[in-house]
Order: structure tokens, then C-alpha cells, then sequence
């Protein structure tokens, strides 16, 4: 254990510099190397939103409401084929996760199997009747659609297992995708926008200590839809329970007094708000408004939509809500317009940003939320840092009284260590938590145990009357096994509080396990390294331990 | 250069292992009081497990809690904890889980935000929903078991099982009793909490194993040496470093106490006590326990050993 290869001290040397040189940057201001490239050694600590302030959100995006919207896609058109093939039939809608409908006839039940099984949503990849799912490649075979009659002559039509996954992992990316739209828009800087498991989305924001408006942001699907409006259809009636056939009532959004409160309008969407190209806020007789363009296919169904309407209304639906229903005064075919309604600068301005960002494909609840002012991170930091040095001296004074000279060496393996965590946590690029601090402060006072072993190991040597050099070569041979078995454990801990911990805590299991492997390195290799350079130096008759 | 203190001179005998009982005693009542505590208090969970929300904030003037108190219970939020955090101006209100889901827990974030008016800086909010909530519960369980689990593994397979047994005995011992000093002191039990359990239970093996290495080591020297006299022989020559490392821990867990904050200071108030109750039980817990088990004294044809004792150790046995 007393021979030291040079190409070993140059080894423990090179890391004890490499460790200097990664841990440096973090001695400069705060922001120093953030413009470095990544290869160069020149980042700092990366501090969690509990040290820097900031927000951050668990969102859960509702894939059911996806899978239902489907369904009742596939209703629609379940009707108008039935209808089509003059098939009379029941009870159509969607009930326990599947379309559903009875066929009057019994004898036109086979021909209604064949009719629904040839829908257009039926057909490999997705049809154009749901228009929210354009971007989703069709990667599977065969029908997506599964038809089924049951003995009481039920049909159903569900969708098969594969295509519900589809569907839902699509609303997760796409979810994800506006999520990270609407943060850009608001000039969050470097936003981390994750998924999280099958139906969440972990949404960091650095910097933001009141994250009510993103939330507010990200509470709206922003659904954008516009419908013909049933005006021949009573109110009265529909508010009362008879909405006729493919109609649906829907109320208005913020209302005032002596205003239509609902309207009856076409299921069937004319233009939806994916069509839109852009959307501004801007001013039409001294209100704030909203512009909107269409893309080419939008432009050309708006326009052929307004010139076989003059003179009628249509809705404007936001999230099932009318915000506006104007009456067509001319064929609108340039492929923009605006939305007028009772609206604030403020609430134009979010609309828009809403309309450019996209819809949402379902609505997103919090599930959880951390959120950390700058002033509290700050008061963490310096309270750590306190912590931190009070914990170093204190074990560093102690070290030397009992261990003398020894005791001193193992201080210089100590501040290593720590150098070798800051660096390590630097170079791996580590989020550094408050736990974290704590976990570098402990690791401080346990880090020492290794030379604590191997000291006490020596004394007993010593007593049982070995010379200096043998006492300590002994000392270290017989102490390392211990040092390993008992580290070990501590890092079998660290390793399950990582996997298992959440955000903050995994920060206190990463300092804690880089701290064990280094403290171990440091304990054995340069504690060592500088007892064996004392030795052969100094070539004491006794040793002061 | 001074001479060295030494805390335990060399040729220390302090009798442990004669005095079990005493340790046994104490240890059941322990137990028997964290159990008790833990049956009829119950553990303070914090929102991390049962959901709700959590609001620090900072008022420009001193707080006056009561005020605030009366300002938010008539807000309808159910349970609302109001209590100072740290310092005069600092404040933590807790309040309780609302009734439906996510949103309404949003809503009373809200509310609050409201009542009590915009001069007041918010230095924290945290919010955890029923499902986070119970998953949390779910991955602290799992953490704790499967952590317990894979440390019990390697003292199997680096120990004979005796060793094992004793080990957990000691771990079981420290869990509990800190789990019990939280229900009775009633502080926040928390995700930091669960961490700093986990941490308790890495230093109390770390701590029995260095003991039970020399237990181990000691048998094999000592062939013909009654065990009582063997494990106590054990347990004073490595009394200093028992020592020593405690203490050290200890100055940094108290450094983390005092001036880490107050967000932190729960999680070194349990490792405190985790030490001090991990260094007690790895002496009177984990080695008199190895007396009632039939521990072996290292035959040369033990088949673990050729695991178990290095190299140099086997050359050197006879010296």
C-alpha cells in the first residue's frame, strides 16, 4: 500500500486538477460560462428552482376527452351513413366508451354492420372528419374501428386498443408541442418542457414567481370553431330538453344584459381553428378585436361558406362557448377576418396568442405545482452556504486536534473532496438543490469516516508495536474493505432516493452519491498519496497520531 | 506539532455487552413509545402526501397572525394552519386538501392570494394534488422497502446470516424510533423526511457494518474467547472511530440545523436523531443481538469465507 507508481500520482494529481478546473467557474459571478460551448469545461452548477426561484408545474392532459371527442366524431357520421343507406335505427350516441345504436330492422342489421365498418374514421389512418388529428400519420394497419353486435342487437363501434394509444400518445405530443408554443409566446427564458409518463407534461419555468398567467394560459384548450347558426330552431325549447337532431345549444360567453344568452347552432364545424394561419390583436372602431388569417383550404371554405350565407349569423366557438356571432354582411374571401366581442386589451391579446400557439387537443389540469421566489431562493443559497462552511470548519478543527498532523492531511483531502463535488456536479451538469446543499454538508461530515478508519486502524497498529511504515501500510489495508462495505450501503440508499425521489430530493441523492464516490477517492488515494510523500520524506522514528 | 486528543484512550473496556439488558430495556420502551406515539398522534404528513397547498410568504411588517388567521377562515377553505416560519415577518399557511379535484385546489390558491392583498411577497407556493399525493406516498414506501431490501442482500451476502439479522434488528430499531420522535414532536412529515429516513438508514448499516467487520475479525483471532468478551472486545477497539464519526456528522448536521434555513432544518433535526439513536444501536442493539443467534467462529472450511476475508488477512492470520 506504500508504493506509489508515478503514473498513480499523476493519475490523482490529474484528477484533483481536473476537478479544479470544473469546479472553478463556479467561484466567478453567477451567468459566467453560460455562453461557452458545451465541450468546454467552463459551466456552472446548475442551481434547481428551490436555489434560483421559479415555477414548477405537473400537467396532466385529459386523453379521455381525445378519445370521446371520436367517438362522438364517429356518431356523426354513423348517422349520416345509416341515413344514407336508409337504414332506421336507435338510440345513437356514445355510452361506455364505445358509439353505440340499435337498428330498428332486424333484417337490415347485417347491411348496418357493413355500413358502419366502411366509415371514413374506419379506414386506416385518420379520416378528415375529426380535422384535430391532421398531423397524426396513420402508422397502423387495418381499421382502427372495432364493430361488434351484442345478443340484444346492440351495435357498437369502439376503437380497437392500438388506435386509442395512437390517439392518445398524439394528444400528448401535440400537447406538449402547444404547451411549449404558449410559454415561447410569452418570453419565458429556457423553458423545459418534458414529458412525464403517458398522460403528464413536467413544465419547468425558470425566473417565474407568479405563474398565474401561465396557468391561466395553459387552463384553455383555445378550441376555435365556427358554426352556422339554427335560427329557425327555439331556444325556449332546446334550453328545455328538445335540441333538434345534429343541432346543439350552446351558451354565450360573457352575456350582457338584453343579450342572447344561448344559440342553437349546426354540430357539423364549418372552419375549425387549426385552419388559422395567424392571429393578432388589434383595434376596429376603437375596440380591441381580433384578427385571424386562414391557410389557403381554410380561406376557400370560409368564403364559400359566407357567400351562400349573406345575411344570416354565424358562431364563433371558443371552448364551447360563442364569443361572438355576427351576421354576415358580404362573402368574406380573402381568408381573414375579425372577431369583435366584449372583450379587454387584455383578453385580445391572450386570445390571439391563444389562436397562434394552436388548440390544445385536450384540457390540462395542474396536478402539482412548486413555486419558489428569487428572495427565498437567494436566502436558501446563503443559508447553505453558511451551513456549509460552519460544517467544514467545525469537522476540519475537530480532524486536527485528534489526529494532529494526520488530521491535516485529511482537511486537504477534505477541501478536495469537495472541489471534486462541486466539480463533478458542474462537469455532469447536475441540478443543485437545497437538499442537495444539505446532502454536500453531510457527505462533508461522513466523507471524513474513511480517514477516521484508517487512522484509528494505524493507532492500533502502532500499539501493538509495529514500525511507522508497516503500521501504516496496515492501517490502510485492513481499513479498506470496511471503507467499501459500509460506503457501499450509504450509496445503495442514494440510489433508491433517486429513483424514487422527486425533484428536490433527487438533488440531495445525486450530491450524496457523487460525494461517497468521491470522499472514498479522496480518503484512499489522496490522503494516501500524501502520507506515503510525508514518509519517505520525513522517515519518522514515531508517528504523531 | 501537539499531541493528539484522543476521546477514547486505547484499552478502553467499557462493559456493553454485559449491561444488554439495560440496552434491551430502553430500546422496548423506545419502540413501544414510537409505536404509541405513532398509533394514538399520529404523523404530521405534509402536503407532499396528502395533497393541499402550502404558502410562505414574507410581510413587510411583523405578522400578525391572528389577524390573517381570522382573514383566511372565513374564506371556507376548510383547515387552514397559519403559523411563523423562521422569523417574525415569515409565515406559513397550510392549507388542507379542498374538496373535488385539481381545480378547486387552484382556485383556493387564488382566493388566498386575494385575502390577503398584493403588498405581501410570496416567497413560496407549493401545491401537490390528491394523485401526486398518493403516488408520493407510494414512491417513499417503495423507496424505504426496496432500499431496506438490497442493503439486507449485501449484509447476506458479505456477512453470514446472523449478521443480517442483527443489522436489520438495529435498522428496524432507528426507523422506527425516528418515525416515533416526529409523531411526537408532531413536525411536518414530508418527502425531506423520507429522504433523510433513507439517509438514516444508509449511516446505521455504515455504522453496524464497521462494527460487525471487527466482531468478524475478532472471532476469528480469539477462537477459544467466550463471544460475550469477544464482541465487547470488538465494539471498545473500534469505539474511537464509532465515536469520531458521529461526532463529526454531527457537526455538520447541526452546522444544517442551525444556519441551513429553516426548510431544512426538519430534515437535519431527524438525522440528528438518526445518529445519535444509529451509533447507539449499532453498540447495544446489532452485536448483543449476534448472542442469541448461533454465530460461527470462522472454521477454515467455510465455504464464505474465500468471499469474505481478504487476501492479506489469511497470510497474516497467525501473527
Amino acid at each position: 500500500m506504500l508504493t506509489f507508481q508515478p503514473w498513480k500520482i499523476i493519475l490523482v494529481g490529474f484528477v484533483c486538477l481536473l476537478g479544479l478546473v470544473y469546479a472553478a467557474p463556479n467561484a466567478m459571478d453567477r451567468g459566467f460560462g453560460d455562453d461557452f460551448p458545451s465541450w468546454v469545461p467552463g459551466k456552472q452548477v446548475s442551481l434547481g428552482l428551490d436555489l434560483q426561484g421559479g415555477s414548477h408545474l405537473l400537467l396532466e392532459v385529459e386523453v379521455a376527452v381525445v378519445i370521446e371527442e371520436r367517438l362522438e366524431a364517429i356518431v356523426d357520421e354513423t348517422r349520416r351513413a345509416l341515413r344514407q343507406a336508409g337504414i332506421g335505427y336507435l338510440r345513437l350516441g356514445v355510452r361506455d366508451g364505445a358509439a353505440r345504436f340499435r337498428v330498428r330492422e332486424a333484417a337490415d342489421r347485417e347491411r348496418a354492420v357493413e355500413v358502419v365498418s366502411n366509415l371514413p374514421s374506419a379506414s386506416s389512418g385518420f379520416g378528415g372528419a375529426t380535422g384535430s388529428f391532421g398531423g397524426v400519420p396513420g402508422g397502423s394497419f387495418g381499421s382502427p374501428t372495432a364493430v361488434e353486435v351484442d345478443d340484444a342487437g346492440e351495435v357498437s363501434i369502439s376503437l380497437t386498443e392500438s388506435a386509442a394509444s395512437e390517439a392518445r400518445t398524439a394528444a400528448l405530443q401535440q400537447s406538449i408541442e402547444i404547451v411549449r408554443r404558449r410559454i415561447d409566446e410569452t418570453g419565458v427564458r429556457e423553458p423545459t418542457i418534458q414529458r412525464q409518463g403517458e398522460d403528464r407534461i413536467l413544465v419547468q419555468l425558470p425566473g417565474v414567481d407568479d405563474p398565474d398567467r401561465i396557468k391561466e394560459l395553459l387552463g384553455q384548450t383555445a378550441k376555435l370553431t365556427f358554426h352556422e347558426v339554427d335560427t329557425a330552431a327555439s331556444v325556449q325549447q332546446a334550453l328545455a330538453g328538445r335540441v333538434p337532431p345534429g343541432r346543439r345549444l350552446v351558451p354565450a360567453a360573457n352575456a350582457g344584459a338584453g343579450e342572447q344568452t344561448h344559440y342553437i347552432i349546426h354540430r357539423r364545424v364549418t372552419v375549425s381553428g387549426d385552419r388559422l394561419v395567424d392571429s393578432q390583436p388589434t383595434f376596429d372602431q376603437n375596440r380591441p378585436v381580433v384578427s385571424f388569417r386562414f391557410d389557403a383550404t381554410g380561406g376557400r371554405l370560409f368564403g364559400r361558406f359566407t357567400s351562400e350565407h349573406v345575411n344570416e349569423p354565424f358562431a364563433i366557438l371558443l371552448d364551447g362557448e360563442v364569443i361572438s356571432a355576427p351576421v354576415i354582411q358580404q362573402p368574406i374571401l380573402g381568408g381573414s377576418g375579425i372577431i369583435t366581442g366584449r372583450f379587454t386589451v387584455q383578453e385580445v391579446q391572450d386570445l390571439s396568442l391563444l389562436l397562434r400557439a394552436g388548440a390544445l387537443p385536450a384540457p390540462l389540469v395542474v396536478l402539482e405545482e412548486r413555486t419558489v421566489g428569487p428572495g427565498l431562493g437567494a436566502d436558501s443559497i446563503e443559508a447553505g452556504k453558511i451551513a456549509a462552511l460552519v460544517g467544514v470548519i467545525g469537522v476540519a478543527i475537530f480532524m486536527v486536534v485528534s489526529y494532529g498532523l494526520f488530521g491535516l492531511m485529511a482537511n486537504a483531502a477534505l477541501m478536495f473532496n469537495i472541489v471534486l463535488i462541486v466539480g463533478a456536479l458542474s462537469a455532469l451538469q447536475a441540478t443543485l438543490t437545497l437538499p442537495g446543499i444539505a446532502g454536500i454538508v453531510l457527505t462533508v461530515g461522513m466523507a471524513v469516516d474513511a480517514n477516521v478508519l484508517i487512522f484509528e486502524r494505524i493507532r492500533e497498529e502502532i500499539l501493538q508495536g509495529r514500525t511507522p511504515s508497516t503500521a501504516i501500510d496496515a492501517g490502510y489495508k485492513r481499513a479498506i474493505t470496511t471503507i467499501i462495505d459500509s460506503n457501499l450501503t450509504t450509496l445503495f440508499a442514494a440510489t433508491f432516493l433517486y429513483s424514487f425521489g422527486s425533484g428536490p430530493i433527487k438533488g440531495f441523492a445525486v450530491t450524496l452519491a457523487i460525494g461517497i464516490v468521491t470522499s472514498m477517492f479522496t480518503a484512499i488515494m489522496v490522503t494516501r498519496l500524501m502520507v506515503v510523500l510525508w514518509l519517505r520524506r520525513s522517515r519518522p522514528a514515531a508517528l504523531p497520531i | 506539532m501537539f499531541k493528539p486528543v484522543r476521546l477514547v484512550p486505547p484499552g478502553t473496556k467499557v462493559p456493553f455487552v454485559a449491561n444488554r439488558k439495560i440496552a434491551f430495556v430502553l430500546s422496548a420502551l423506545l419502540i413501544i413509545g414510537s409505536i404509541g406515539s405513532f398509533l394514538t398522534l399520529g404523523l404530521n404528513f405534509g402536503i407532499d402526501f396528502r395533497g393541499g397547498t402550502l404558502i410562505e410568504v414574507r410581510t413587510p411588517e411583523p405578522a400578525d397572525i391572528p389577524a390573517m388567521r381570522d382573514q383566511l377562515s372565513g374564506l371556507n377553505l376548510g383547515e387552514v394552519a397559519i403559523q411563523e416560519f423562521g422569523g417574525p415577518t415569515d409565515v406559513l399557511i397550510r392549507i388542507q386538501r379542498q374538496e373535488g379535484a385539481e381545480r378547486e385546489q387552484m382556485r383556493a390558491i387564488d382566493v388566498v392570494k386575494e385575502t390577503l392583498g398584493p403588498q405581501i411577497d410570496y416567497r413560496r407556493v407549493e401545491f401537490v394534488g390528491p394523485t401526486v399525493g398518493a403516488e408520493l406516498i407510494q414512491a417513499g414506501m417503495l423507496a424505504v422497502g426496496l432500499a431496506l431490501l438490497s442493503i439486507l442482500v449485501y449484509i447476506w451476502f458479505r456477512f453470514e446470516w446472523q449478521f443480517g439479522v442483527g443489522a436489520i434488528a438495529a435498522l428496524v430499531h432507528d426507523i422506527i424510533t425516528t418515525i416515533g420522535l416526529f409523531a411526537l414532536i408532531q413536525h411536518e412529515f414530508n418527502l425531506a423526511t423520507v429522504a433523510a429516513v433513507l439517509t438514516i438508514a444508509g449511516y446505521s448499516i455504515n455504522d453496524t457494518v464497521v462494527v460487525y467487520d471487527r466482531v468478524r475479525e475478532s472471532l476469528r483471532r480469539y477462537k477459544t474467547m467466550p463471544l460475550p468478551d469477544v464482541f465487547n472486545l470488538a465494539i471498545n477497539e473500534t469505539l474511537s472511530r464509532t465515536t469520531m464519526t458521529s461526532i463529526t456528522t454531527l457537526l455538520a448536521l447541526f452546522a444544517i440545523y442551525f444556519f441551513g434555513g429553516e426548510v431544512l432544518a426538519d430534515f437535519a433535526l431527524a438525522m440528528i436523531w438518526g445518529v445519535i439513536v444509529g451509533t447507539y444501536s449499532s453498540i447495544f442493539i446489532a452485536v448483543p443481538l449476534l448472542l442469541f443467534t448461533d454465530v460461527r467462529r470462522g472454521d477454515d472450511e467455510d465455504e464464505e469465507r474465500a468471499v469474505a476475508v481478504p487476501e492479506y488477512e489469511r497470510t497474516e492470520g497467525g501473527t
